[in-house]
């Protein structure tokens, strides 16, 4: 209950947004961000209740929704998601006070970010099928309309192929999530969407399993955004307002990667082992690709957009290591790239607020005029790299280790992607930072105001506090890495009707131990 | 000697008391003078005590007239749904008509009579009655587009579909000659007998009889290649008239169209099952990429239900009793996103500037933000998003689809409500993104606007709750 309570919070404190008249512009910007920092805080709370022995779902409610159907409102959040949860309650809320600057419409904004807000909650706690897909499309308009009402020049493209791009994917999932509720009436007997139950108890066969798991793998793949379907990313991050870059490079692309994790491993783990190489090799192209195009960018906010698709990249190959480290490095740079690319955003939205252009041309020793800010700067930059002590280097180191295990030949070429993005963030750095001041308007930029400050403080504190001691966050993740491990390993899903979680609670604390101890 | 049929006027309640009262209004009419408005009290009256009435045979299916008449689960959900859908076109049309200037007393009971029609075709069990339901059904139509008699695009739209709608039902009508020469009945289950234990003299006119039946149908729910009408008839009627000739009609053709082909034919399903999962694909296709290039909204919303139809004829080629509710569900949700939207178009428009063009809904969002949020609702909700009700219909029609294994047909379908997003996103851009033209000057009639607003209610609560609605559908 506590659950769909916070999940709702943002959605009903739209509605109350939409009771306060136009004009008390103030008073709609603050009470915009107390709903989003008190669901935050509030949010907080999962954590502290937070069981990490086990991989079995926490907070859970499942309440019968359509019965004609077999489908349930059945929510839920395991090691998987929580954080994720707790990042986006966060990233809403730091949004939120970033967009107090916003002159046009200033209520629908705030009332579409907290719209948003709950969809994407919503699609990391939805345990049914059907639930999932209504939070996953539903989302899909707030983003639309902020990018089409609130963004740059190219907005009304870049929104629309933002929305059609993805509503493609997310339908063929559809047609997959409908055939699977009938096959699981054929071979099980009962009407049901709920994702749990299908999970442990669905047989397909190799055939089956390739058909959907391609299915599925489009409409994550297109979120991700996996090379070739990632090119609405650069449109959609460089036209949308610095909020609405913030929340999708954020929140909107882990949401694929969430999918990989809970839909595709464990729902298809023989199809998985079978397209592995072709997931990783297109997750190495992207890293690659990512960051040879982001070096060539003139434009920060698609040069950080670029980058993205390579950081992406690199989460989508610890996912598909199948190993703890893989799987650990993956969940836990899922929290980095959401903390530092949306650091990076934000940053780049105060520049371009003060001197209305991206262009790296137009920069040039920015250090000496705005210190404060080149501090930020310099430090989400070096997380962004990968430099040890920040949160950027133990995601990826972790990455490489689990993928250096089973698979050397992408690890080799991955860490290549690592020096490469070193190349473009710091000679964009550079560029843009250091050097002489070539142009006179630079010469009258303001630091950063103490608003600013503050969306920026909470996400450095984090930086450091991953970057030094992980073990918090990490320890959430080990019990349903390891039961997803076991999900994905051919041997225990050949059919067979027994449920896994009771099964494999010994193992998991076993190896939880170990695992977590090696980590850090 | 011929035994007489069996004459059971108790399940023919529904169309007695729905033609006692359309006679009613009629006759009212002559003494009432220049104020209608007592004309639509009688008509919504009427149209209650028809729904009330289709209940007063409880125990389903009752053949009647020597198995030419049925009351069973499909028509007596059906008949809901046309008392539902022509009430709301008597609410839309109050105002627009006052408006626009119509004043014509036959207008209600044209609406009535049209609506008697429907009740006959979704009950008919015979060919021959089918044929009478069509008929009456379109008269009525053919005379509400043109009603607007000093409008030349009223008059060209009646023209129009008067001409082209009586080429279609020559060729129905023919379809069913065929039928009923080569098995020698007209009744839907005789014809189904006769064609399954090989008595029929010659299965390629049965063929024949098939496609001729496809093809008048098939002009009736404007399917590809016979929706060339559609556009130019919807544009030009009354917008009124546009919104019911959307929804009524269609839903009642598509009710007789469903049993002809999986009660009478169901031994052909080979046959045409190929032919209908051709046409509902160029169907669909044709609907949206027509839709894309669309500047005036009610030649849209003409395209976008001539796609409409396509995923509607999936249902019919899921034939199993899925597809039936699938259908009855999907033409109940689609008449209130309808007629909310042609609400709305109506409300924008003014005396003597109708407020057709796309651009004409610039700059809305932000003026009337919630006439905005319900054509978003109404637009959405039409191309399936979750969670309105138009999802539920949809993904109710792909299961119908999928459990009897059509997954390319599935999978096509998904992909044009994927192209029919843009045209419908296109509207709500021009309503949030782009700068309003000038002042909006919208009055807020009280009548269309509670149309509107539990039309809104309806899609909302459908697609979130649909649960008590579902289990009505289904048999």
């Amino acid at each position: 209950m506590f659950l769909t309570f916070l999940t709702f919070l943002p959605l009903i404190g739209a509605i109350f947004l939409a009771f306060i008249p136009k004009h008390e512009e103030d008073a709609i910007k603050q009470t915009a961000l107390a709903i989003a920092v008190a669901d935050f805080l509030l949010s907080l709370q999962l954590y502290a209740d937070f069981d990490t022995t086990t991989a079995a779902m926490q907070f859970t409610m499942d309440v019968p929704w359509i019965e004609a159907w077999g489908i349930s409102y059945h929510v839920g959040l395991d090691g998987i998601s929580l954080l994720l949860y707790i990042m986006t309650t966060m990233l809403t809320a730091i949004a939120i006070l970033a967009s107090f600057g916003i002159k046009k419409h200033i209520k629908e904004f705030m009332m579409a970010m907290l719209a948003l807000s709950t969809g994407m909650l919503g699609v990391f706690i939805s345990l049914d099928f059907f639930l999932f897909y209504m939070f996953w499309e539903f989302q899909l308009i707030p983003m639309y309309l902020i990018i089409g009402v609130w963004g740059g020049k190219r907005r009304i493209y870049a929104a629309v192929k933002f929305f059609l791009y993805t509503a493609v994917g997310s339908l063929l999932m559809l047609v997959a999530i409908i055939w699977i509720y009938f096959h699981f009436h054929k071979t099980v007997g009962v009407f049901t969407t709920d994702i749990m139950l299908i999970t442990q108890q669905i047989n397909l066969d190799m055939l089956q399993q390739k058909w959907l798991f391609c299915a599925f793998f489009l409409a994550f793949a297109i979120k991700v955004p996996m090379f070739p379907f990632h090119t609405w990313l650069p449109d959609a991050h460089v036209e949308a307002p610095t909020a609405g870059s913030v929340i999708l490079a954020g929140v909107l692309l882990k949401m694929g990667t969430y999918g990989f994790l809970r839909f595709n491993l464990p729902l298809f783990p023989l199809a998985s082992v079978e397209f592995l190489p072709y997931v990783c090799g297109l997750a190495v192209i992207g890293i690659i690709y990512g960051a040879l195009v982001a070096m060539m960018q003139e434009d920060l906010k698609k040069l950080v957009a670029y980058s993205s698709v390579s950081h992406l990249g690199f989460i989508v190959l610890g996912i598909f290591a199948f190993n703890h480290y893989g799987l650990q490095g993956a969940l836990l740079q899922n929290l980095n790239h959401g903390i530092t690319t949306g650091a990076l955003f934000l940053l780049v939205g105060m520049i371009y607020d003060r001197r209305h252009t991206r262009l790296i041309a137009e920069f040039g020793g920015l250090a000496k005029v705005i210190p404060v800010f080149t501090v930020c700067f310099m430090i989400m930059t070096l997380s962004s790299i990968g430099l040890p002590g920040t949160n950027g280097f133990v995601g990826e180191f972790l990455i490489l280790l689990g993928i250096f295990q089973n698979h050397m030949g992408f690890a080799i070429v991955a860490t290549g992607g690592i020096i490469f993005a070193a190349c473009y963030m710091l000679w964009m750095f550079q560029r843009v930072m250091f050097l002489e001041i070539k142009n006179p308007e630079n010469e009258k930029l303001t630091d950063m105001t103490p608003r600013e400050l503050c969306t920026i403080i909470p996400l450095i504190i984090l930086v450091f506090w991953i970057g030094f001691y992980p073990k918090p966050f990490t320890k959430t993740f080990d019990a349903s890495i390891q039961h997803l491990i076991t999900q994905v390993t051919p041997k225990d899903h050949q059919g067979s009707q027994e449920p896994h979680a009771s099964a494999n609670t010994d193992v998991k604390l076993a190896q939880a131990d170990a695992g977590s101890s090696g980590s850090h | 000697m011929i035994p007489a049929p069996e004459i059971d006027l108790v399940s023919l309640a529904p169309v007695l008391v729905l033609s006692v009262f359309t006679m009613l209004v009629l006759l009212m009419d002559l003494f009432i003078g220049k104020n209608k408005s007592g004309l639509v009290f009688i008509s919504l009256t009427g149209l209650l005590l028809t729904a009330v009435s289709s209940f007063a045979k409880t125990d389903w299916p009752v053949r009647s007239f020597g198995g030419s008449y049925v009351v069973d689960h499909l028509s007596v959900f059906f008949t809901m749904v046309f008392c539902i859908s022509s009430a709301l076109a008597i609410l839309i049309s109050i105002e627009y008509n006052r408006r626009e200037k119509i004043r014509v007393g036959e207008y209600y009971s044209l609406i009535l009579f049209c609506t008697v029609g429907m009740i006959i075709l979704a009950s008919s069990t015979d060919l021959i009655m089918i044929f009478l339901g069509i008929e009456i059904v379109s008269l009525c139509l053919y005379v509400l587009a043109g009603i607007r008699r000093g409008d030349v695009r009223s008059s060209e739209a009646a023209l129009k579909y008067f001409l082209l709608g009586a080429f279609a039902t020559g060729f129905l009508l023919y379809g069913m000659a065929l039928l009923y020469g080569t098995t020698g009945t007209t009744k839907l289950a005789g014809i189904a007998e006769a064609i399954s234990s090989g008595q029929m003299s010659s299965q390629p006119l049965v063929l024949m009889g098939m496609v001729l039946l496809v093809l008048g149908f098939g002009f009736k729910v404007a399917a590809v290649p016979f929706h060339m009408w559609t556009p130019d008839v919807y544009q030009g009627a009354p917008t009124p008239v546009t919104a019911f000739m959307a929804v009524g009609p269609k839903a009642a053709a598509f009710a007789a169209f469903f049993r002809v082909f999986t009660e009478a034919m169901p031994e052909l399903a080979s046959s045409w099952d190929m032919i209908l999962s051709i046409i509902a694909v160029i169907t669909m296709f044709v609907g949206n990429l027509g839709a894309i290039v669309q500047t005036n909204i009610k030649r849209l919303l003409a395209y976008s239900s001539i796609s409409h139809a396509g995923y509607l004829l999936i249902a019919i080629i899921a034939r199993n009793s899925l597809g039936g509710s699938a259908l009855v569900f999907y033409m109940l949700v689609y008449t209130f996103m309808i007629f909310g939207a042609f609400g709305i178009v109506i409300l924008i428009g003014r005396e003597g500037k109708e407020n057709l063009e796309l651009e004409d809904y610039s700059g809305l969002g932000f003026q009337s933000p919630l006439l905005a949020l319900s054509m978003s609702i109404f637009l959405l909700s039409l191309g399936g998003l979750p969670p309105l009700a138009g999802f539920i219909a949809k993904f109710y029609i792909f299961q119908a689809a999928l459990n009897e294994g059509y997954v390319i047909l599935v999978v096509l379908a998904v992909l044009n409500s994927a192209i029919s997003f843009y045209y419908y996103l296109r509207v709500i851009v021009y309503m949030y993104m782009k700068e309003p033209q000038g002042e909006f000057q919208i009055t807020l009639t009280p009548i269309t606007l509670l149309v509107i607003v539990i039309s809104v209610l309806v899609t909302v609560e459908l697609g979130l709750f649909p649960g008590p609605v579902l289990s009505l559908a289904q048999p």
